[in-house]
């Protein structure tokens, strides 16, 4: 139990996905104008984030068993495309309020680092956290905890740019270069929390 | 036709370096950029190793681009791309191990950085192989070269150092510049905020706001995420944006 809620704390705060693994920057700059687009993309997120590791945990067993491990890269991406074309389609067809929502958001995240990267980070823990047992349920809740990182950023973020647009800016750094020293300022902040997975004795 | 178009094989290879740069003109592929120019020899190494595959995926894409029908052609050049990136991963893997350990996820992430399936898209499959090639070669050593400028200021910033690392990655026997000692001698100690990612998108801003300088006296328009053609998702990011806007 305590693991768990030192992978949920890791995920949201110390080790952040977007400000201190930069996974996912394209749309945290990119996409983080408004609040509410904010808001969408990163739920679309969270739940691609959920559903690619849901169908790639398996798929990895599976390659493992054939000796294929070195195939992951070209497998996931694809399962990962595969899986949110479908899904989109699907949506689109039986979910409308919740496509219009969330879906029109999923097309982006196909080639998203973050998702990929979440991805084989889970892989890769299977090793790295064999001393706690890593496993399925941990590799799902470590997937909700970057996609709610990666949300937690968003949204702090937007906050931020909207305050940014009423500010005098120096000319020369007007408009992305602003935006990456107040993304510094922000990571910044998280710094701050460090430490606090071995200060509650979670690990 | 356009086949029969001439190329000015030395523009398409330097619009990468400055005009059209990918990472500080067309804002490609700043993951990689951010988590990888901690140091100049890890900045180097991913950019050796990203161009190779976009010089690889581009010179495949270019020649099939007439087998490969347009409504399906994502998917098959994210084949043709991760299959370079599995290539470059096991190649890494076996020679320069330290490079593989230091780079981390960011080595199979290739797959999905903007630079090369922007490329793709944009360049390789429209135009003839020779070319496609160049153009990706031009591209690589221009991304190769803005993780050098953001390593050169993070590790010397940050550690104090320059080019360490490089005995354990390609076995040479010069260990880099260590300045920590004369700066110790002056009371001056490394800023290690500049190696930690707030010291990165600092970093980054800062370039980027010298790039812009660098385009404007040129009489050339600012970087900004909008002007992203590269990107294969470009089209469809700039609507999403106006239909919130509207």
């Amino acid at each position: 139990m305590k693991f768990y809620i030192a992978l949920l704390v890791m995920g949201i705060l110390t080790q952040n996905f977007t400000l201190s693994k930069f996974l996912g920057i394209c749309p945290f700059l990119g996409v983080s104008k408004k609040l509410n687009t904010a808001l969408g993309m990163s739920a679309a997120v969270i739940f691609v984030m959920l559903l690619s590791t849901a169908a790639t945990y398996p798929l990895n067993i599976l390659l493992q068993k054939c000796g294929l491990e070195y195939l992951q890269t070209i497998v996931f991406i694809l399962v990962i495309a595969a899986l949110v074309q479908m899904v989109e389609i699907i949506m689109k067809k039986y979910m409308k309020p919740l496509y219009n929502s969330l879906g029109i958001y999923l097309p982006l995240i196909t080639t998203n680092c973050a998702v990929l990267g979440v991805v084989i980070l889970n892989i890769d823990n299977i090793t790295g956290y064999a001393a706690y047992g890593f496993g399925f349920g941990h590799a799902m809740v470590n997937s909700f905890a970057a996609g709610a990182g990666f949300m937690l950023a968003m949204v702090l973020f937007a906050g931020v740019r909207s305050r940014l647009e009423a500010a005098d800016i120096p000319k020369g750094l007007q408009g992305l270069p602003i935006t990456l020293i107040a993304a510094s300022i922000v990571s910044l902040s998280f710094l701050g929390f460090s430490g606090i997975v071995e200060g509650m004795g979670l690990m | 036709m356009a086949e029969k178009k001439k190329y000015n094989y030395c523009k398409e290879l330097t619009k990468g370096f400055l005009r059209e740069n990918p990472v500080l003109r067309l804002v490609l592929g700043t993951c990689p950029t951010l988590a990888t120019s901690t140091s100049v020899v890890n900045g180097l190494g991913m950019g050796i190793a990203a161009t190779i595959v976009l010089v690889c995926s581009n010179i495949a894409i270019s020649a099939l681009r007439k087998v490969i029908p347009s409504k399906a052609r994502i998917p098959a050049y994210i084949v043709i791309i991760a299959s370079f990136v599995t290539m470059v991963q096991m190649l890494v893997k076996a020679f320069v191990p330290a490079l593989d350990e230091s780079l981390g996820v960011f080595l199979p992430l290739i797959v999905v950085n903007c630079i090369i399936l922007g490329r793709a898209e944009a360049f390789a499959g429209k135009n003839p192989v020779l070319v496609s090639a160049v153009d990706g070669l031009g591209m690589g050593i221009g991304f190769t070269a803005a993780l050098f400028c953001m390593g050169t200021v993070r590790e010397i910033i940050g550690a104090g150092t320059f080019l360490t690392g490089l005995d354990t990655m390609i076995g040479s026997s010069f260990k880099g510049f260590d300045f920590t000692g004369a700066l110790s001698k002056i009371g001056l100690a490394p800023m290690t905020i500049f190696i930690l990612p707030a010291g990165g998108f600092f970093v980054f801003g800062i370039l980027m706001a010298l790039a812009n300088r660098l385009a404007e006296k040129k009489g050339m328009k600012k970087a900004s995420l909008n002007g992203c053609e590269g990107c294969p998702h470009a089209a469809a990011c700039g609507k999403r944006q106006e239909g919130e806007a509207k």
